[in-house]
């Protein structure tokens, strides 16, 4: 821990590049940070746009409940993908300096808030146009963020150090986060699952996020069952993730 | 009061397993159907010891060389000091900030300026961002990137990163240097520019220094290290080391055999074999500018041959003939021989510049164009920058193909007389 706070400046360094990067020599620059959910939101909204009212959940326009959904999806998809493959894109650091290897796996959670915020932005714009109310449950946003970060940490800490030794983890994970989607309350609400087989949706530890989520910004009753379940889950993980990278960390740049 | 030694080794083991080395990609399928067994049996036959048992004890301020082959465990003993890798067993103890410098521009993205990086490789190597700003203009200015600075590295030439990236690596403070190679990158003048710039690093800092230049090492270090396969073959006073190095390599090196390389002639006068020694008659294979050298090589002929020559070459690895020795051109008198015997030449001091050489050996008539025996290449050998030189920089092939020791004076304004 003392490490990771001596090396602070490096971890602020990697997280800038990071975003700096991430645009570069695009035409569209940051605009993709947009464009990727609202093309999802659109897509979503032509082909399930019956699901929701088919569940009974009519208050809410679907391109905005679908959209709430994408929102922190996108967050944690795109911060444990390219956490994944972090130690093996940056194999010349792992090789070459020494610093504590978990600020890798770490740093498209931090990166991945710039995308995040300026969706949320037009979250906010689509509100106003289907005159959804903003609520004061939008101060909890944070909140459920650390709790998907948390979670998104734990699994990347643990997918990092696999893929170092595996490159079988990088072939998954597109395929992995694919099913995730669709298995996870997001183009469709949790109602939408038969009653016997909701607690399976609730082992899913985004759930209670996603959830929570729309909670928050869209004045929904909470599910604090659901929330409780997905911040245990992520704390195991990221225990276990911490645990295995430890592991794998002592000869991390021998088997890379 | 007597200060705590900079850097302590103890009992430093580091196995890998080569199982791991030779399939370190490999698909979890495949090793899935290993891991059973692997994981009961610490299977010890597939493994080998990259380090082992490696003591020793730097002094704070002491300059180190490395030294040994290719495999020896250099590299890896400079990644287990460094941090970068952990050791197997034993322990290290190393008091102050380390900074390793086993890579010039680690770090380095391509789509970002060259100011980005220098800020980005700097945090890396350990500084912090007020001491990257302090020393910002001095970096730019000993890389002589001035103009690019705020262009994208990957619009830079590879000359101008790797500038850019060393420059960087030039204004680390740190306590313990750790350096591994880096200086044989680069065009000339910028070489000389390094190994300049190391030298001013060293400024009372411990450092460690592995190179494949034995001369930059001797000039570098007041200590060596001389690791071979994974152990510490010897350890203390640089010139000793070295020296003790350089006639090990010697033997090895003896595998050229004269009948693999014999090119061509008629048998009436064949070598036998080929050997390159100093001054007390040691064999080697390694020589330092300035040194004498001896070869020496033995023939057998089928039967008297009036009037032989004798011609020994000395080529470049390149090809570039630096000269031949040729019997007849210094008037030597070989009226006949028979039997076994051999020649011998003596150059009291080689002049050649450091780099890559080996041997043509000819014997042939003196009077018509007969040859007899002709073997090329054999007794390959290194020449590496000698004391006698006095150079300040590090010198090879590229400065041409000998070392003339020309003497200087100068005038200028300024001081109006010269010395």
């Amino acid at each position: 821990m003392k490490d990771i706070f001596q090396y602070r400046q490096l971890f602020y360094f990697l997280v800038w590049r990071d975003i700096k990067v991430r645009y570069k020599q695009t035409l569209l620059g940051i605009a993709w940070a947009v464009i990727q959910p609202v093309v999802a939101m659109v897509i979503f909204t032509i082909f399930f746009g019956r699901l929701a009212s088919v569940a009974g959940q009519t208050n809410i326009p679907y391109p905005v409940f679908v959209y709430t959904g994408l929102l922190p999806w996108m967050y944690f998809s795109g911060a444990v993908s390219n956490g994944a493959n972090s130690l093996v894109t940056n194999v010349q650091l792992v090789t070459k300096v020494y610093f504590p290897r978990q600020i890798i796996p770490s740093i498209s959670l931090i990166s991945g808030l710039v995308d995040f915020g300026l969706s949320f932005i037009l979250l906010l714009l689509l509100m106003v146009y289907y005159a959804v109310s903003i609520g004061s449950g939008m101060l909890l946003v944070p909140v459920l963020l650390l709790g998907v970060s948390m979670l998104a940490l734990g699994l990347n800490l643990f997918l990092a150090a696999l893929n170092a030794q595996f490159r079988d983890v990088r072939h998954a994970m597109p395929f992995i986060m694919q099913i995730w989607l669709f298995a996870s309350p997001i183009i469709y609400p949790p109602r939408f699952v038969p009653e016997k087989f909701r607690f399976l949706l609730n082992l899913n530890p985004m759930t209670g996020y996603l959830e929570g989520f729309r909670s928050a910004v869209l004045h929904q009753p909470w599910d604090f069952e659901a929330l409780a379940m997905s911040l245990s889950i992520s704390a195991v993980l990221l225990i276990i993730g911490s645990l295995y990278f430890n592991r794998v960390e002592a000869t991390l740049a021998d088997v890379i | 009061m007597h200060k705590l030694p900079a850097i302590e080794v103890q009992n430093l083991s580091k196995q890998y397993r080569i199982g791991a080395l030779e399939k370190k990609n490999a698909h979890l399928g495949e090793q899935l159907r290993g891991l059973i067994p692997r994981l009961f049996s610490r299977d010890k036959k597939n493994t080998i010891w990259s380090l082992k048992n490696v003591n020793f004890t730097v002094e704070p301020g002491e300059a180190w060389g490395i030294i040994g082959r290719n495999g020896a465990g250099k590299s890896t003993l400079l990644k287990v000091l460094s941090k970068i890798t952990r050791a197997t067993s034993g322990t290290v103890v190393t008091r102050g900030r380390v900074a390793a410098l086993l890579e010039v521009g680690t770090g380095f993205h391509p789509e970002l300026t060259g100011r980005e990086n220098v800020y980005l490789n700097g945090s890396i190597l350990g500084m912090t961002k007020p001491e990257i700003k302090r020393k910002f203009d001095d970096i730019v200015d000993f890389a002589g990137v001035g103009p690019f600075i705020d262009t994208p590295v990957k619009r830079y030439s590879s000359g101008m990163q790797l500038r850019l990236a060393f420059a960087v690596a030039a204004y680390l403070e740190p306590e313990i240097l750790v350096i591994d190679e880096v200086l044989a990158v680069g065009d000339l003048e910028f070489q000389k520019k390094c190994l300049h710039s190391v030298e001013e690093m060293k400024g009372g800092r411990t450092v460690l220094f592995v190179s494949h230049n034995l001369g930059a090492v001797k000039g570098l270090c007041q200590k060596a290290l001389w690791l071979e396969q994974g152990e510490v073959k010897q350890s203390g006073e640089v010139n000793s080391v070295v020296q003790a190095y350089l006639s090990s390599v010697a033997e090895i090196s003896k595998g050229d055999s004269i009948e693999e390389k014999r090119q061509g002639g008629t048998g009436l006068i064949r070598f036998t074999s080929i050997e390159l020694r100093d001054q007390e008659g040691d064999e080697r294979a390694s020589f330092m500018v300035g040194e004498q050298m001896r070869i020496r090589a033995d023939f057998s002929s089928q039967a008297r041959v009036i009037d032989p020559a004798f011609c020994i070459g000395i080529i470049r690895g390149d090809g570039t003939v630096v000269s031949y020795l040729h019997s007849m051109a210094v008037g030597y008198p070989l009226s006949k021989v028979s039997g076994k015997g051999f020649v011998e030449v003596t150059i009291p001091e080689i002049m050649m510049m450091p780099g890559e050489y080996h041997i043509q050996l000819w014997c042939g008539a003196k009077r018509d164009r007969v040859v007899y025996d002709l073997v090329e290449p054999v007794a390959r050998f290194t020449i590496i920058s000698g004391p006698i030189m006095r150079s300040q920089l590090a010198l090879d092939s590229r400065w041409g193909v000998i070392y003339i020791p020309a003497s200087w004076n100068h005038q200028s304004e300024a001081d109006g007389q010269s010395n």
